[in-house]
């Protein structure tokens, strides 16, 4: 058994991953992580938008600070995240931007004196203060009420993520690329690492941790339109689910973003509306202004996503063989402001539309695109049933998000987080120490390697792999999606346990068993369907309709029975996850109210519950 | 009338004492805005489940993507068949090591790259949480941006005579990574330090500054510029440290 140990195994190398790694690093244990892909090249790097922190330094967010990053993060939650966790983050965000310019990102800057910006398709004028030139500046974005979105050009996932692994070489923290974990090996109440399986050989490996981290990222490739990339399955999940002990939270949470490109479903960041780009529809006219009047195309996501969708079933829609979708205008910024701020989304029009933005209209509508739900967490990160094992990032449920995330509040949580749950680590790991039983290792080897075998040995089984997968996305596209109703989400759920049966008739097509890729998937393949049961059942089981969960047959925000998270976890043999609920927040500085946007009917609390924390206790645990 | 395309695919599993190196015919249908991801995808999914090729945000951002079509290395996911004819030739990058079929490990060479070239900010001190962040002007940190916005795709590599002949040479895309740290106000660095790592016939002074590797960057980044740069200053640096020794 070819065996590695470490202090704190990191499972991914994305942002999360990589900060955690850092912070146990910083403190002389040893990391190591593992990735799918090498770790540059992480789903992280394709983030363009920016990252908020309330500095508060442009013109556009004087003003601004933690309490304000704070009220805009729990509205855009729909009051459905931990009011702990993202007054936490609104306090830690701006240390953490700071760090990361320590370390070399080239956020952008203020440049003082005078300056035009685009709203809604009109110019207006600002002014940036002198005294702040040269620190860092900020950008607009769906749902904040100030300017505070970070930003490296349209490079801002990038630039982090080549900083932090620029400081992984620089600590010495090893990548293991192309390793796949495929189990977590614990004995019921400690985690003491994981099998995986490399994918340059094919072969089974042992790293045995004292502390692990999940930190793979989203599940969006459980839909057929996706932003994500194509290793985002939600393989960090499923390994946390089928420990049988350890619940995901609000899987039900599915983030789908306005401007997705027709028809490759690519994302064009949201920084195009955040700078003035306007939606329009077949007629060529503007219909956000009118569902919205306020906030118009600068709505949340969820907010956008639904009423593009309400437009396009209103017969507006520009007919196109992949079907219907609306327009993105961003003409008028002019094109010496598409080359400089959006030099990315014009690389992508140009690319894989083979149009100009300066010239033309993008064609858009809403992709899957973000994973509110993931393992979850307490507000140190630390995963609910196991000892030694976290989450952080997009695979972990923080619950920084409730039931949508704000633009530019996902790269900042990875960096947050990576900091919290790595201070947490090496306080677990400062004394600790762990007895690997030899016998767990060995029975969790054992299984795993049973398991290929099996899949091996149905050579020509009855069901094809992709076919199913192809069934699977079908699903969670048309009945789990945007909009969703009772009886729709009934036959999901249906359809998907028929797809759990077949996955067990999985046979391949092939000889190879190396790095085949078929092999790849249909050793996770059942993961998959147990993750999109976790989805269905829980939006079916939610009768109400909160941030993006829309339900059609339940309109309103159910604040009386519904403040509260989905738990789902599955045990060996059943065919459907069992669910429990939670309070959203064990504190409640800002009680649920309207959002002042995507009017929805609320349901209110009988008894709001309003509360503060204990006196005395801190807020913010983690400041320095 | 639709295309029948033809596809050449590279094949080999080293880990399978069975495979040997040849190619593989393929035929698709060309479909509207097709591109390379959805080629190989189709292929794989259609009619060879066991075909080998890396794809990760097929968007043409993270780099994972590039092959050689029909001898040129450039990222498949942003590649569309319009723009080619009907046979098509797909081989894996050469100079990295073969993972199988069209998939080579970039990842240990791009590690050793980016340790060879000490790819982090020299400084000293360590952060300040409570401080407010160093000032700097907004033109440099855009400057810096543009160095930055490589995604270690390898294509300068594949196509670089000197990369191809000795495993050692740095490649273009190191001599760019050096260049990104020398505008940057926060990397401590001297010249002389920068000298040390690239001033061998390893780094600039290997580079026969023939073959394209800027017209391959499917980033753009202009990595003429930065050898040229960089070799005036080395050269300057070198003599300059003739001159002090004597
Ligand atoms: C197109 C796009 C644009 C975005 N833009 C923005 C933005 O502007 N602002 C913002 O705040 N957010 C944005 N987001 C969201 C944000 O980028 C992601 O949520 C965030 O980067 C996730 O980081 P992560 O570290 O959690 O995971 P990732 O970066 O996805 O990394 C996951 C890691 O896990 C590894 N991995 C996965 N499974 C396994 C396994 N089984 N074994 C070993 N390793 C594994 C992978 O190889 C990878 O290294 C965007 C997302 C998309 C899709
Ligand atoms: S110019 Fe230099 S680095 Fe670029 S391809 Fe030629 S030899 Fe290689
Ligand atoms: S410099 Fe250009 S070609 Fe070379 S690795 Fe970077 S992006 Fe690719
Ligand atoms: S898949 Fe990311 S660049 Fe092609």
């Amino acid at each position: 058994m070819e065996t590695y140990y470490t202090d704190l195994l990191c499972i991914g190398a994305g942002l999360a991953g990589e900060r955690v790694a850092v912070e146990a690093a910083l403190h002389g244990f040893k990391s190591l992580c593992l990735s799918i892909v090498p770790p540059r090249q992480s789903h992280s790097s394709a983030a363009q938008g920016g990252m908020q922190a309330a500095l508060g330094n442009c013109a556009m967010a004087d003003g601004d600070c933690p309490d304000i990053h704070f009220v805009d993060t729990v509205k855009g939650s729909d009051w459905g995240c931990d009011q702990e966790v993202a007054r936490l983050y609104a306090e830690q965000a701006p240390i953490a931007v700071r760090e990361m310019a320590f370390w070399g990102v080239p956020w952008n800057r203020v440049v003082g004196g005078k300056s035009t910006y685009y709203k809604g398709g009109k110019v207006f004028e600002k002014v940036e203060p002198k005294e702040n030139e040269g620190l860092i500046t900020g950008r607009e974005f769906g749902g904040i009420s100030k300017w505070r979105g970070c930003h490296t050009s349209d490079g801002t996932g990038h630039t982090l993520l080549y900083a932090m692994d620029n400081v992984c070489v620089q600590m010495d923290v090893p990548v293991h690329d192309r390793v796949e974990a495929i189990a977590l090996i614990h004995n019921g109440i400690t985690c003491m690492g994981v099998v995986a399986r490399c994918l340059k050989n094919g072969r089974l490996r042992v790293y045995l941790a004292k502390a692990t981290v999940i930190a793979t990222g989203g599940y969006g490739r459980l839909y057929r339109e996706t932003t994500n990339a194509v290793i985002n399955e939600g393989n960090g999940a499923i390994i946390a689910l089928n420990t049988g002990v350890v619940p995901l939270g609000n899987m039900e949470a599915v983030q789908f973003h306005p401007t997705g490109i027709v028809p490759p479903n690519i994302l064009v960041t949201e920084g195009c509306r955040g700078e003035g780009g306007t939606l329009k529809d077949v007629n060529g006219d503007r219909f956000m202004p009118v569902y919205e009047p306020l906030k118009q195309e600068l709505a949340s996501r969820d907010v956008v996503s639904r009423w593009m969708t309400h437009h396009i079933r209103q017969g507006l829609g520009v007919k196109s063989p992949y079907g219907d979708h609306l327009w993105l205008d961003i003409r008028h910024l002019g094109r010496a402001h598409i080359n400089s701020h959006l030099r990315e989304v014009e690389e992508i029009c140009k690319k894989f539309l083979g149009l100009d933005p300066a010239e033309e209209m993008i064609p858009v509508r809403p992709a899957q695109h973000y994973s509110m739900g993931g393992i979850r967490v307490n507000k140190f990160g630390e995963v609910y049933g196991l000892k030694g094992l976290f989450a952080a990032g997009e695979a972990a449920c923080w619950d920084l998000h409730g039931f949508n995330r704000l633009a530019g509040n996902s790269l900042g949580e990875t960096i947050v987080t990576g900091r919290i749950v790595g201070k947490r680590v090496v306080e677990f790991l400062e004394g600790y120490e762990v007895r690997f039983d030899t016998q767990v290792i060995q029975d969790a080897y054992n299984k795993e390697e049973g398991h290929i075998k099996t899949i091996i040995q149905r050579q020509n089984g009855p069901e094809k792999v992709f076919a199913l997968r192809k069934i699977l996305q079908d699903e969670l596209m048309d009945r789990v999606s945007i909009f969703r109703n009772g009886p729709d989400l009934q036959k999901a759920v249906g359809k998907l346990q028929e797809l759990y049966d077949r996955s067990d008739r999985i046979g391949l097509h092939s000889q190879d068993q190396g790095v085949n890729p078929e092999l790849t998937l249909a050793i996770r393949f059942k993961g998959m369907v147990r993750l999109a049961l976790c989805v269905a059942h829980g939006a079916l089981m939610r009768t109400e309709s909160r941030g993006c969960h829309a339900r059609e047959d339940f309109p309103e925000r159910n604040d009386r029975d519904w403040l509260k998270r989905t738990l789902a976890f599955w045990k060996e043999g059943d065919t459907l996850p069992g669910l429990s609920y939670e309070p959203n927040s064990r504190v409640w500085e800002l009680p649920p109210g309207d959002r002042g946007y995507g009017a929805a009917k609320i349901i209110c609390s009988e008894d709001p519950v309003v509360c503060g924390l204990e006196p005395g206790e801190p807020t913010a645990a983690f400041n320095e | 009338m639709a295309r029948d395309l033809t596809f050449h695919i590279f094949r080999y599993h080293p880990e399978d004492p069975q495979s040997y190196p040849h190619l593989e015919t393929f035929h698709l249908e060309e479909t509207v805005g097709m591109t390379l991801f959805i080629v190989l995808t189709r292929i794989r999914e259609e009619q060879d489940p066991t075909l080998q090729f890396d794809f990760c945000c097929r968007a043409g951002m993270c780099g994972s993507c590039a092959i050689l079509i029909n001898g040129r290395p450039d990222l498949a996911c942003h590649t569309k068949t319009m723009d080619l004819p009907e046979e098509i030739t797909l081989l894996p990058l050469p100079v990295f090591n073969l993972v199988g079929d069209l998939s080579v490990d970039k990842g240990s060479w791009f590690r050793k790259m980016n340790e060879r070239v000490e790819s982090w900010i020299h400084r000293d001190g360590s952060f300040d949480p409570a401080a407010l962040e160093e000032r700097m002007d907004n033109r440099t940190a855009v400057e810096i941006y543009e160095l930055e916005r490589c995604i270690e795709c390898g294509c300068c590599v594949a196509a670089c005579g000197t990369a191809n002949m000795r495993p050692d040479f740095l490649g273009a895309v190191a001599l760019n990574r050096i260049a990104r740290f020398m505008v940057d106000p926060r990397d401590q660095r001297k010249e002389q330090d920068y000298f040390e790592i690239v001033g061998t016939d390893e780094g600039i002074f290997g580079c026969m500054g023939l073959l394209g590797c800027e017209d391959i960057c499917p980033k753009n980044l202009p990595l003429q510029d930065q050898l040229g740069l960089m070799r005036r200053k080395m050269g300057w640096s070198a003599i300059k440290g003739l001159f002090a020794r004597k």
